[in-house]
């Protein structure tokens, strides 16, 4: 076990894509480019680590910038969501 | 034009007031038939359940068989009985609702909350959010022990499976009994219902515990007449009347007021009766069984499963106008043609339109009928009537014949049918071939779309199916055809290609030392379909020769650039930097004449991305790639026969000397061994990292026995063997085999292994009685000190055989497992598709990738998975130059 001075920085980790919370304009922009509602987007819980460090709330779109083995570099959005099926549990500060 | 839509499909549980509606009656006795035979009333054959037998009147409707729909009964149940397929909702049920007031275990103010909370998610159709919503709710609902309404304890449920419930009450666990859980369940409030997800409109809780069973109509459980005229019931009215039959006593028991003991026991085994009824693979309770031992098919016997109705009756259907039949190769066709037999010619059809431009033509065939080949079986007249032409006046038919009749006539050479081999794990499992009838009773096909269906010619069969309207026709001939898909989708390059003898020829036939006379070059040509000029000869006194180069180069588009190793360039003796290369290793294409270098695997191969015949489909069409593979192959297959290309005994053999030497080598090798093993005895072996002395050893060993040592007497004997030699052209030029299978023929098999190990399976601490308990020397574990060529002794045989049997088993298991995940995942992603934005969706909009396979590019319309591939444009435009 790591002890908790040792904790990582996962942003830095190299297998850790880019990701960015869309402003409210930027993220209505990629709503209407997909023509979608944004549950129809991929989901992500907002106990996600990389969700916590970037500080997103319920209702916001990610943008994840990661390489690609076909196309080099690609985008992907998630909707970030509270899970209700697997809660975190909350113990320990 | 869509008429009627279906917009939503609602399932639901039937109430027992919908039981009794739509029951015409109710069945009370276990007797089916009296002396007579004739149904009884009353019974499970009661005659109004519906008309079964051929021009029997229903008394309910009033219809024959053919258009009497059925009518359900019902039979009235003397206690209650848990419907065992509702389980597991009958348990949530419980654990989330107080014992005694029934409502859900959640305050009143939270109550409100969720109602609010659940309507708004309803209204916003968030159907991923409601299913978490609820289970949410079940969570919270179930973990409290004090109803928030009444204040009563509650206990914990226990189900014992599969359908019997306890109460963990201080006291020790009681049991409950249906009728107790029926009368919780009805206590449960409408909102209630609806906030842990029923739907108490359709499903009422309390309709999952019985307390009227349903009698199916007898047509959907005939009874069958046997030869000796006795009647044979289906297993769901075996199941029925053993249900009235316990009914019955239960009911007479309780009247008579018996005790409670054999109450309950009557009770249990009703409730087994109609579990078995519904489900007779329900696990922890004995199957129900015919006298004979075979188990009773229930309900959902006959749902489930491969067999059952959904795979097998609904979504899986029997066609007409297919064929079923052994296959042969016939090199002579071409590659998008299928041999059909003449038999088979005469039994599918096509239906074709009377024209006033064909209808000479159909005139014959109709004249000819269904026994003569080309003819008709029937003619459909324009008022839909159909002629059957096999017993009447032809002449007369043919006669009437006119504009806007459809005559269905025999399948002809041009036709096309789609031809397909199980198992269809591919598109390219099924393909559009062009008919060709020919005679004999197997269909034919070219060997070169032998990959595509994975087909041998050891026994298989293949179906055929016939489109029979034009838009189908249009479809195969456009989108399924052969030649469409010798490009795979997998990785954009050839699964099509030359193979085999294809490859031996074509080296044989473009190799330096290949020099042909006039009439060679005839009838190489001959075969090829060639018509044209000769071209000039390469070498013109004495006597005109012509090079094989020279006939591949007629066939090459003029503005064809291509450069390439060959696969012979693959072994470093044969291996060349440039154009300058001694052993023609490497194939150079200047505008459409193939200057140097010798076709093999990598040039005309199948499964070869990035070669010659890769290049000719994509830059000059599947058209011209399927006539170059008609036509030049058909040249290899000529001169490989003119050649009089093959290989025997005497190709194998090894001078004396080599033999020695190679003894020698399996010897040294041998003594390395025994120093091992001598060194583990003495305990001087030091074990590798995370292994232990044993394991060390065996490492050792097999490193010592098998790798190595092939590779050592393998390079010994390839000194022995030159391109000359049959085995070796085929093994460097990738027709067949590899150099290991020649060394393991002509020198030694070396360590067969198991898994991985040597051979240590079979008696005590040794493999056969020949050997001494613990021998771990090399011949005790399956070390082969011989090639094919010497032959086995029978200890080395039999652990040849030994090996050789995992191969076996391994394929046998792989086979079902690849299977069946092949199932899985077709039924994972066959909703996905790609948008014409780019994007892969489910059919709900949901997206799944933002961009399709992240670069948006189809791989069959790639070059070998990339967009563009820049070499390949310069080597194309300007590869004339370099």
């Amino acid at each position: 076990m790591p002890s908790k001075k040792t904790k990582i920085n996962i942003l830095e980790h190299e297998l850790v894509p880019k990701h960015e919370v869309l402003s409210p304009e930027e993220a209505s922009k990629v709503l209407k480019r997909l023509n979608i509602k944004p549950t129809q987007l991929p989901w992500i819980s907002i106990d996600d680590p990389i969700v916590r460090l970037i500080k997103a709330k319920p209702g916001d779109i990610i943008k994840i910038t990661r390489k690609s083995p076909t196309a080099g570099e690609s985008i992907a959005y998630r909707y970030v969501v509270v899970d209700t099926l697997h809660p975190k549990k909350k113990g320990g500060k | 034009m869509i008429s009627n839509k279906i917009k939503e499909i609602k399932f639901g549980i039937l109430s027992p007031d919908e039981i009794r509606k739509m029951s015409i009656t109710a069945i009370v006795t276990g007797e089916v038939y009296d002396n007579d035979g004739v149904p009884i009333d009353g019974g499970v054959a009661d005659r109004r359940l519906g008309a079964v037998e051929p021009r029997e009147v229903c008394p309910t409707c009033g219809n024959t068989r053919d258009n009497c729909p059925g009518h359900f009964g019902h039979i009235e149940l003397a206690k209650p009985v848990i419907h065992v397929s509702f389980v597991k909702y009958i348990n949530m049920y419980l654990k989330t609702t107080c014992r005694v007031c029934g409502r859900l275990k959640i305050s009143e103010r939270e109550r409100k909350r969720y109602l609010e909370l659940l309507r708004g998610l309803q209204e916003l159709e968030l159907h991923h959010l409601i299913k978490r919503f609820h289970e949410y709710i079940r969570r919270k609902a179930s973990a409290v022990n004090k109803c928030p309404h009444c204040g009563a304890e509650q206990y914990k449920i226990r189900l014992e499976k599969p359908h019997t419930f306890y109460e963990e009450r201080g006291e020790g666990l009681v049991k409950l009994n249906p009728a107790e859980v029926r009368a919780r369940l009805e206590k449960i409030p409408d909102e209630d219902v609806r906030l842990l997800g029923g739907d108490p409109v359709h499903a009422r809780p309390e309709w999952m515990v019985l307390t009227v069973l349903p009698v199916p109509p007898r047509a959907v459980r005939p009874s069958i007449l046997l030869e000796t005229g006795i009647r044979s019931e289906d297993d769901l009215t075996h199941k029925l009347v053993d249900i009235i039959r316990v009914n019955n006593r239960l009911r007479e028991h309780i009247e008579s007021g018996a005790p409670s003991v054999i109450i309950n026991d009557e009770w249990d085994l009703l409730q087994y009766h109609i579990t078995t009824y519904f489900d007779n693979e329900v696990p922890g309770i004995p199957v129900a069984k015919h006298r004979s031992g075979k188990a009773l098919k229930g309900i959902a016997q006959r749902l489930k499963g491969k067999e059952g109705r959904f795979r097998g009756n609904l979504r899986g259907k029997r066609v007409d106008f297919s064929s079923r039949t052994v296959i042969s190769p016939d090199p002579n066709l071409s590659i998008n043609e299928v041999g059909v037999p003449e038999m088979v010619a005469k039994v599918l059809t096509v239906p074709e339109k009377v024209t006033p431009w064909n209808i000479e033509e159909m005139r014959k065939l109709v004249i000819n009928g269904p026994d003569k080949w080309p003819g008709a079986n029937y003619v459909i007249k324009p008022d839909g009537r159909k002629i059957s032409l096999k017993y009447v006046d032809r002449k007369a038919i043919a006669e009437s014949l006119a504009p806007g009749y459809i005559v269905e006539r025999h399948l002809r050479d041009g036709d096309i049918v789609l031809f397909n081999r199980q198992p269809s794990l591919h598109r390219i499992s099924v393909m559009a071939h062009v008919v060709r009838v020919l005679p004999y009773k197997t269909f034919r096909l070219n060997l070169l779309v032998c990959p595509p269906y994975n087909a041998d010619f050891d026994g298989d069969e293949m179906n055929l199916h016939v489109p029979q309207s034009e838009e189908a026709r249009a479809e195969a001939r456009l989108l399924m055809l052969v030649e469409k898909h010798i490009l795979t989708p997998r990785y954009g390059g050839p699964i099509i290609g030359g193979l085999q003898d294809y490859i031996s020829g074509a080296f044989l036939l473009t190799s330096k030392s290949t020099l042909l006379k006039r009439e060679d070059v005839i009838d190489l040509l001959g075969v090829a379909g060639y018509r044209g000029e000769l071209p000039e000869p390469a070498i013109l006194k004495p006597e005109p020769y012509w090079t094989g180069k020279q006939l591949i180069s007629l066939f090459l588009p003029k503005d064809f650039n291509y450069k390439r190793p060959a696969k012979i360039a693959s072994a470093t003796a044969l291996k060349c930097i440039d154009e300058d290369c001694p052993h023609d290793s490497i194939v150079i294409v200047k505008k459409g004449v193939l200057l140097e270098g010798v076709l093999d695997k990598a040039s005309i191969g199948r499964e070869e991305p990035e070669s010659l015949i890769h290049w000719l489909v994509k830059e000059y069409g599947e058209d011209l790639a399927r006539l170059f593979m008609d036509h030049v192959f058909k040249m290899f297959l000529r001169f490989s026969e003119k050649h009089g290309f093959t290989m025997g005994y005497a190709d194998l053999l090894l001078p004396r000397d080599a033999k020695e030497h190679i003894k020698q080598v399996i010897e040294e090798k041998k003594k390395e061994v025994y120093e091992l093993i001598d060194k583990y005895y003495r305990g001087e072996l030091e074990p590798s990292p995370g292994k232990t002395l044993e394991e060390t050893l065996e490492d050792k060993i097999i490193e010592a026995l098998s790798k190595s040592l092939l590779d050592k007497v393998g390079d010994a004997i390839t000194p022995y063997f030159t391109l000359n030699n049959p085995v070796i052209i085929m093994a460097r030029t990738g027709a067949r085999g590899n150099p290991v299978n020649l060394t393991q023929m002509a020198a030694l098999l070396a360590q067969q292994t198991i898994s991985g190990r040597r051979i240590t399976r079979g008696y005590l601490h040794r493999t056969l009685p020949h050997f001494k308990p613990k021998d771990l020397g090399p011949e005790a574990r399956g070390f082969i000190a011989h090639g094919f060529v010497d032959g086995l002794t029978p200890i080395e045989m039999f652990f040849h055989a030994a090996a050789g049997r995992e191969g076996l088993t391994d394929t046998a298991v792989r086979t079902s497992q690849s299977g069946y995940m092949q199932r899985r995942l077709i039924n994972a992603l066959q909703d996905l598709r790609v948008e014409y934005d780019g994007t892969v969706r489910l059919p709900t909009g949901e997206i799944v990738q933002f961009l399709y396979g992240e670069d948006g590019v189809d791989p069959m319309k790639s070059d070998h998975g990339k967009s563009v591939n820049v070499e390949r444009v310069i080597q194309k435009v300007i590869g004339w130059r370099i």
